[in-house]
């Protein structure tokens, strides 16, 4: 990510990192502030809220994450983890759930998913449906996150694994859905039918 | 006429206000943390409480085309209840975030031991996030609360011109004015304070470091007392100019010393009357398709 921020940036961004690395429990208050002394701004001009793709904010976040891991014991992360989820604000949520793949939590973070594919804040529940959910959320809870992106808009390349989980039980739900659009006669979004099409193969077994 | 209104609790207002004041050239406002007109239960109700000013109400009130900064405190009078006293330690994690521009309200309600802890914590915190500290002064035994609330300031090692006192009078103005600190008068639709008694302060003691406000929250209040306090200076012959500084340079200059203030303009047309927060609209039956 260091090509997206200007020198300033860049050395600023070490000295968080450095900093969290020796003190991690300093990511309380520098996690929140990072945008403020990094940088922030979509990496794709084309995807301004970083559905799909990460905001220069989101990977500087990211990487204060990993660091603090390393100083923290699993029980420990988890905590931290779950606090600057409950006090951050929409960005910094978005950030936690984007940093949940590259944190050895096991299911320890299973709640904060819930509680994003909760809401109706598509960056959220973009940014909950990424390989920590694939690896980790039940397939039924996974499969109505897919479906809350087709009510909700969130373009379904901003989820992770589909075609590896997709199955006949979610071309099922896809396929009530676009029937309850059509009989409404309302337009079937083109995800909808992109996603019946990848999972016909299931449909048949 | 622009107007920054400094001190006022949006959160317990509706979306009436928000259009008259932006007919009134409200541009901006800090919304300071502060009491609900009844206790919380716990601590956790602040943190709702504190996640509503940075995320909700910001972007409600840009829905109308005003900017919205908080500052964030455990209150003086929440101070005293024990159900709230792990607010102290969560506070850095709000503290940090951008658009807090001070820390704020602190300072006395019935000038208790607990108060006085509460108090002196949070200049420290205010010292340790680099930011300015709003003071509400209390409205029983405004004196006294007034004088120990600048001797705490005084010994906390923060400059004074980080430090704004509010809700002042005519017989508070002396103690403050003495102190270099920035003096902050709420206008209110009853016999606290009213437009023209502020105008005849700025008469006599100038606009240096002076900032008036509305304090607008749930009780009986007028948000557009910031524009009436500028109209009544300008018919007892004040300037455009000095009423600009009043209403708007000061609380920037106040404000700004935390280096959050949001103040790009918001282009009418940019506004996106169907946007959602969290999925949320503001205005019921325009969302999108
Ligand atoms: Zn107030």
């Amino acid at each position: 990510m260091t090509d997206l921020l200007d020198n300033e940036g860049c050395a600023r961004l070490n000295e968080l990192i450095d900093e969290v690395t020796s003190t991690p429990a300093r990511i309380a208050v520098l996690f929140p502030a990072v945008a403020r002394s990094v940088g922030r701004g979509p990496t794709d001009p084309a995807d301004p809220d970083g559905l799909v793709t990460s905001r220069v904010e989101d990977q500087a976040r990211v990487a204060l994450l990993r660091a603090a891991a390393q100083g923290l014991g699993r029980a420990d992360l988890a905590r931290e983890v779950a606090a600057l989820y409950r006090h951050g604000d929409a960005d910094e949520k978005r950030a936690v759930l984007r940093a949940l793949d590259h944190l050895d939590l096991g299911d320890d973070a299973l709640d904060l998913l819930g509680d994003a594919l909760r809401g109706n804040d598509i960056r959220l529940i973009a940014a909950a449906l990424g390989p920590y959910a694939v690896r980790r959320l039940d397939v039924h809870s996974w499969r109505h996150g897919v479906l809350k992106c087709l009510f909700t808009g969130v373009p379904l390349t901003a989820v992770s694994g589909i075609a590896e989980r997709g199955d006949a039980e979610l071309a099922r739900m896809v396929d009530g859905f676009a029937a309850e659009r059509r009989t409404a006669g309302r337009d079937v979004p083109a995800d909808a039918t992109w996603l019946l099409e990848l999972l016909s193969t299931y449909e048949e077994d | 006429m622009r107007i920054f209104d400094p001190h006022i609790h949006m959160t317990s207002r509706t979306t009436d206000d928000y259009e008259a004041m932006y007919a009134a050239g409200v541009r901006a406002v800090t919304e300071p943390a502060f009491w609900l007109g009844q206790p919380r239960g716990s601590a956790a109700s602040f943190y709702d409480y504190f996640d509503s000013l940075v995320g909700w109400e910001r972007f409600r009130a840009e829905r109308f085309g005003i900017r919205h900064h908080c500052t964030i405190a455990l209150n003086p009078k929440e101070a005293n209840d024990p159900r709230c006293a792990d607010v102290l330690d969560v506070l850095p994690r709000y503290l940090a975030k951008d658009g807090v521009v001070a820390v704020g309200e602190v300072g006395f309600d019935s000038m208790t031991d607990a108060e006085e802890k509460a108090f002196v914590r949070q200049l420290e915190l205010a010292g340790e996030h680099d930011l300015p500290v709003l003071v509400h002064t209390p409205h029983r035994d405004k004196v006294e609360g007034t004088r120990r609330s600048l001797e705490l300031v005084a010994a906390s090692g923060l400059a004074p011109e980080r430090v704004l006192i509010d809700h002042l009078n005519e017989v508070t103005v002396d103690l403050v004015a003495d102190s270099g600190c920035w003096l902050g008068f709420s206008i209110y639709p009853d016999t606290k304070m009213d437009e023209h008694r502020m105008v005849r302060i700025l008469a006599d003691y100038g606009l240096d470091r002076m900032i008036v406000n509305s304090a607008a929250d749930w009780g009986r209040s007028d948000p557009l007392k910031t524009a009436k306090t500028g109209k009544a200076m300008r018919e007892a012959g004040f300037s455009e100019d000095d009423v600009d500084r009043v209403l708007w340079r000061n609380p920037v200059a106040f404000y700004g010393q935390s280096g959050r203030l949001l103040l790009d303009p918001i282009d009418d047309a940019a506004v996106d009357q169907t946007a959602t927060f969290a999925g949320n609209s503001v205005l019921r039956g325009q969302r999108p398709a």
